[in-house]
C-alpha cells in the first residue's frame, strides 16, 4: 500500500484526511502513484499535473524520505520505504504568493 | 415573494448572499472554496438550483464546480471517487484543450505577445461561465488565453468552438495587462445561433451561426495605445452589456472610452459625455429599462481606483451621453478601490436591484435602480465578480 500526503486544498477537493492510501500495480513510480492516485481522485486530474504534457505544475514538488524528487524522471523507481509503504510520497505546495 | 440571490467570487473563495425582495437584510454564506480564486459563479436561467463556478489557483489550476440546490452543495462534475481502483475514470470537467485538429483546429498555434513576438497558446484559468438559456447542462467558458468552450453535458467536458481563434486575426490579438482573456459571452434571446464575445486585448467578435464562424466587431472603436487606433484587432475591450429585449443594442465599457452599437456591433460610437473619466471595468443595463446603464468610473489605468477617493456609480437613463453621479450610501472620501469587469449584476425585482462587489472587500447593493446604496458585506476578500439571480 503506498501512502500519499496531499496538500491541503487537494485535500480539501477530493474529501479526503491527511493521508491517502492506493494499491499501485507493478513498479512504484512518481508516474504509477500519480496515476493510482488521479483513477481514484478523478477530480485531482489536472491539479497536479497537466491533463495533456503530464508535467508537474511548476508550484508543485514532491518529496519522500527527507529528498526532494520532483527533477528525477517519471519513470524512475521510487524509494523501497515509500514502495513498501513505511514512508509517504509528499506532494507539496510551493510556500509562495498570498 | 420574489427573492434574490447575489453570487460573489472573491480572490479567496466565493460566498453566496440572499435575501427576500425587500433587499434590506441578508444570510450570507461561504467561503466556499476557501482559498481559492472563484473568477466567476452563475446560474442557469433554466434552472436557477444549477450553478457554474470557475474555482482556480496558481498552485492547481483550474476546477469547474457545479451545484445542483442553489450553492448548498457542490461537486466537480466527472470528478466522483471512482469505486473501485482500476475503474474507467469519467471526462474531467477541467480539461480545456484548444482545438488542433486537422478537420477544424487549423494552424492555431501562436497570438502575439507582449514584445510583438508570437506565442503559442496557454490554457490558464476560466474567466466567465455563461449558461444557456434554453439548457442547463449547455455553459460556455471563455477563458485565458482566449478561446471560447462549449460543454453540453453538464460541465463534465469541454470542446472548443475554435472558430473564433481560426477566423484569422489570432496572431494579433494580444494580452492586456491581466491577461490574454475571454471575459464577456453575451447570448442573444431573440436569436439561437447569435452570441457576443470579447477578449482584451483583440476586441469585440459576433457570430450568428452558433459559434463556426466570427466576425470581428470594432469599426468605431478607437484605441489611442495601439499602433493603428482605429485597427480591426487589438482593442482593450474590458466589458459589454445588452438588455434581453433589445439584443441588438449593446454598451461597451472600453479601457477607455464608453461605447454604444445599435447595429448588434457592426459599428460603435462613443457615449462617455459629461464622465468625469471613460476608463473603467463595469458596465451594465437596468432591468426594465433598456436605455438606463451604469458605470463606475475609474480614474486611469495606471490608478485603478475611483476619481478624488470618491466611489461614484454613474448611471444615464439616455442610453449614454447624459450621466448622474449616484453616491448615496457609497463612500465620498478616501475610497481607493477598484470595481473589476464581472462586478456589477442587476436583479429583476420591480424596482431594480443593482450590485457591484469592489477590490475592498465590500458588495454594494441598491434597492432602487441606484438612488440609496448600501453594503451586503463590506469585509471579504478582494471581489473578482457579482451576478444576481431573481428567484420566486
Amino acid at each position: 500500500m503506498i501512502r500519499v500526503v496531499l496538500p491541503a486544498h487537494l485535500r480539501t477537493l477530493a474529501h479526503v484526511g491527511s493521508e491517502v492510501e492506493l494499491e499501485v500495480e507493478g513498479r512504484v513510480t512518481q508516474r504509477s502513484v500519480l496515476d493510482a492516485l488521479e483513477a481514484r481522485y478523478p477530480m485531482l486530474r489536472g491539479t497536479i499535473r497537466d491533463h495533456v504534457t503530464q508535467q508537474r505544475r511548476p508550484f508543485l514538488r514532491f518529496f519522500a524520505c527527507e529528498e526532494d524528487l520532483s527533477h528525477e524522471p517519471p519513470d524512475a523507481p521510487l524509494p523501497d520505504s515509500v514502495a513498501s509503504g513505511k514512508e509517504p510520497f509528499l506532494i507539496i505546495g510551493a510556500i509562495a504568493g498570498g | 415573494m420574489s427573492r434574490v440571490r447575489v453570487l460573489v467570487g472573491t480572490r479567496k473563495g466565493a460566498f453566496i448572499l440572499e435575501s427576500d425582495g425587500k433587499r434590506e437584510r441578508w444570510d450570507v454564506s461561504g467561503p466556499h472554496f476557501a482559498g481559492w480564486e472563484l473568477y466567476h459563479i452563475k446560474g442557469s436561467p433554466v434552472d436557477p438550483n444549477r450553478l457554474y463556478a470557475s474555482q482556480t489557483s496558481g498552485w492547481f489550476g483550474q476546477v469547474i464546480q457545479r451545484s445542483n440546490d442553489g450553492g448548498k452543495t457542490w461537486e466537480a462534475p466527472g470528478g466522483e471517487k471512482t469505486p473501485e481502483p482500476g475503474a474507467m475514470p469519467p471526462p474531467a470537467s477541467n480539461k480545456f484543450v484548444y482545438d488542433s485538429s486537422a478537420e477544424t483546429g487549423k494552424p492555431l498555434t501562436t497570438h502575439q505577445w507582449y514584445d510583438g513576438t508570437q506565442k503559442p497558446w496557454e490554457f490558464k484559468r476560466v474567466w466567465h461561465l455563461e449558461p444557456s438559456l434554453t439548457d442547463r447542462d449547455t455553459v460556455y467558458a471563455g477563458v485565458e488565453d482566449a478561446a471560447l468552450f462549449r460543454s453540453t453535458d453538464g460541465a463534465k467536458s469541454w470542446h472548443e468552438l475554435s472558430g473564433l481563434r481560426g477566423h484569422g486575426t489570432g496572431p494579433k490579438w494580444q494580452p492586456g495587462a491581466g491577461g490574454m482573456c475571454l471575459h464577456t459571452i453575451i447570448l442573444d434571446p431573440s436569436d439561437p445561433g447569435r452570441i457576443y464575445i470579447a477578449i482584451s486585448a483583440a476586441g469585440a467578435f459576433r457570430t450568428d451561426d452558433g459559434g463556426k464562424t466570427w466576425k470581428p466587431i470594432n469599426q468605431g472603436l478607437r484605441s489611442q495605445y495601439i499602433p493603428d487606433p482605429t485597427a480591426e484587432i487589438g482593442h482593450c475591450v474590458h466589458h459589454v452589456a445588452m438588455h434581453p429585449s433589445r439584443p441588438g443594442v449593446l454598451f461597451m465599457q472600453k479601457h477607455w472610452d464608453v461605447m454604444r452599437s445599435d447595429n448588434a456591433g457592426d459599428s460603435w460610437h462613443e457615449v462617455s459625455g459629461n464622465l468625469p473619466t471613460d476608463f473603467g471595468f463595469v458596465i451594465d443595463v437596468h432591468a426594465h429599462e433598456p436605455e438606463t446603464i451604469y458605470v463606475v468610473p475609474i480614474k486611469s489605468d495606471g490608478e485603478h481606483f475611483p476619481p478624488e477617493g470618491k466611489l461614484r456609480v454613474y448611471r444615464s437613463r439616455t442610453g449614454g451621453n447624459e450621466w448622474e453621479a449616484l453616491t448615496k450610501g457609497l463612500p465620498q472620501s478616501n475610497c481607493y478601490v477598484n470595481v473589476l469587469r464581472d462586478a456589477m449584476a442587476v436583479d429583476s425585482l420591480d424596482s431594480c436591484g443593482v450590485y457591484f462587489g469592489t477590490t475592498g472587500g465590500q458588495v454594494y447593493a441598491s434597492p432602487d435602480a441606484g438612488d440609496n446604496w448600501a453594503p451586503i458585506v463590506r469585509d471579504l476578500p478582494a471581489v473578482l465578480s457579482v451576478e444576481v439571480q431573481t428567484l420566486p
